[in-house]
């Protein structure tokens, strides 16, 4: 065998070690996605989304988790939308280049990767307790709010940074202010990446359980949250409810409540692919 | 102090712009060594040089557009019809509205040909949609670019070439109606035709404007420019009448570069 052969063949066992790795993943997904499906997609029909919990496998329906966590969803919006892309204007246009920022852009990539738990821990503390908001919708709303805050800050800020520096001469050679620069030319040409990275967050939120356990959101709410002081459920915590039942019947709940949340994430996802090849096409 | 000598519309003189002993430093780079210069209104001055001799630096004095550059530091004066742009109380946006700005890489906004136009008089809140209209034309038929566009304004600006966007270019900051132009290498980028008609431009705007030019086109400099300034390694080395520099230049060093010998 000369080199050139050699060459090929390594090509060749690389190439079918690369499809290997690929397909892996997506089989496991696959699979995963395929037993959930047939637990639970007899269970899903209109009233299983309408109806309230039950102590009856048969009988219960996702309604108050689902409410509660469009209710989580919205107020997480409200709160972390404007304060993340705030913050990211902030730390790329306007806050001087030096230690300070250096530091402060090393914390915010460092809060992105703290677990969630720790969060809830910060929510449980400083919303429910010391703000005395309780286990409501709000002090959960916050709680998720601090741990997608980072998220936001980072697209906004890599959003931004993609705006050709052109762009902005041409601006500011005009005479544009900085914040007529800033909401003119920079949001209109970042609002694609910033809205990619917003929903991925929020997605993010959707799914989480673990910090609105710590801060003592309920397995078993009866009614749907028609405050933002109200106590509340989410559907993960509803699914981590049900699978933890003995009872054959709440596992099948369990798989169709995942079924509504993976359908949750799947469409929020599929806005953000959408947004993000819209972006690109406007910027050539 | 204002800068109501220059902004005046009745007074609507060209200004002359007095440069004296400027120094500029990035942190600890000194690209402009002490430059003395006076440009006179309604002439076109081209300022050339190799890469790298703070020519682009010097001429984005004049508009501040430096001051965003991390370490940018800058001593001595210049003063735009007697008034010192440098000073700390200077209004940067009404200075910027005077003294226009056309790159070297077409830079067109992504948004239609009028909005293009637009942005400049948008910005200084003005909302009379005929009088908008109408200096966008005039802006348009100054950059001779209003018979090609006309019945597509609302067409994106990203689908003109790069002449169309270049004049368009020309055009926005036209619509502000400065009363200086600079332009950092213009035609660079641009295809032969582009650029002629470019030049024709610049040649009959200076009726109105005082413009300032970047090239590397020698050539260019010497159909298009009343005066030449010569650049080397952040000093000014010649600045005299555009004839003068390119058949008798006084020193060695521009005869060098403009004939080709190095640079």
């Amino acid at each position: 065998m000369n080199n050139i052969q050699k060459n090929r063949l390594k090509d060749q066992i690389f190439k079918i070690w690369g499809i290997g790795c690929t397909l892996f993943g997506l089989v496991i997904l696959f699979f995963f996605i395929g037993d959930i499906l047939i637990d639970g997609i007899q269970r899903i029909d209109w009233s299983f989304i309408t109806d309230l919990p039950s102590r009856k496998a048969e009988k219960s329906g996702i309604y108050t988790a689902l409410m509660g966590s469009i209710w989580i969803l919205c107020l997480t919006t409200v709160i972390a939308l404007p304060i993340g892309i705030a913050a990211g204007i902030y730390l790329e246009e306007y806050s001087k280049k030096g230690k300070l920022s250096a530091l402060l852009e090393i914390n915010i990539s460092n809060l992105a990767g703290v677990p969630s738990i720790i969060y809830g821990l910060l929510g449980l503390e400083v919303f429910v307790r010391i703000m005395s908001l309780g286990a409501s919708v709000l002090a959960g709303s916050l709680t998720l709010s601090l741990l997608i805050l980072p998220i936001i800050i980072v697209a906004t800020r890599e959003a931004i940074k993609a705006v050709p520096t052109s762009i902005k001469d041409a601006s500011y050679a005009l005479g544009a202010s900085k914040w007529q620069t800033i909401w003119y030319q920079i949001l209109p040409a970042s609002s694609g990446g910033i809205l990619t990275g917003v929903i991925l967050a929020l997605s993010r939120a959707v799914g989480e359980t673990a910090p609105l356990i710590v801060i003592g959101a309920l397995a078993y709410v009866p009614f749907a949250p028609s405050t933002p002081m109200d106590e509340f459920s989410v559907l993960p915590i509803q699914i981590f409810n049900w699978i933890s039942r003995p009872q054959h019947g709440f596992i099948e709940n369990a798989a169709a409540a995942i079924i509504i949340l993976l359908l949750i994430t799947f469409v929020m996802n599929g806005i953000a692919v959408y947004f993000r090849n819209k972006w690109q096409k406007k910027l050539k | 102090m204002t800068l109501d000598k220059i902004i005046d519309p009745a007074l609507k003189k060209v200004p002359k712009i007095e440069v004296k002993d400027v120094k500029v430093w990035y942190s600890d780079f000194n690209a402009i060594k002490g430059i003395s210069m006076d440009i006179k209104p309604n002439t076109v001055t081209a300022f050339i040089g190799p890469s790298g001799c703070g020519k682009s630096t010097f001429l984005r004095l004049f508009n501040r557009m430096n001051d965003y550059i991390d370490g940018f530091k800058l001593d001595g004066k210049i003063k735009i019809n007697g008034d010192n742009i440098y000073k700390k109380k200077i209004n940067i946006e009404e200075l910027r509205k005077e003294i226009g700005m056309v790159f070297q890489k077409p830079n067109p906004f992504p948004k239609s040909i009028f909005d293009n136009v637009a942005y400049g008089l948008k910005i200084q809140g003005i909302n009379d949609k005929k009088f908008i209209a109408e200096r966008v034309e005039k802006a348009l038929k100054q950059a001779d670019l209003w018979n090609e566009v006309k019945d597509d304004l609302k067409k994106s600006a990203l689908s003109l070439s790069g002449g169309q966007q270049q004049r368009l270019c020309i055009a926005r900051t036209l619509a502000v109606e400065p009363s200086i132009i600079l332009m950092d290498e213009p035609t660079s980028a641009l295809d032969p035709i582009s650029t002629a008609k470019i030049e024709e431009l610049i040649f009959e705007l200076k009726e109105k404007y005082t413009i300032i030019i970047v090239t590397h086109n020698m050539q260019q400099a010497s159909r298009i420019s009343d005066y030449t300034a010569f650049f080397y390694l952040g000093e000014l080395i010649e600045f005299d009448k555009t004839k003068k520099i390119f058949t008798n230049p006084e020193k060695q060093q521009t005869e060098n570069y403009i004939t080709g010998r190095f640079g």
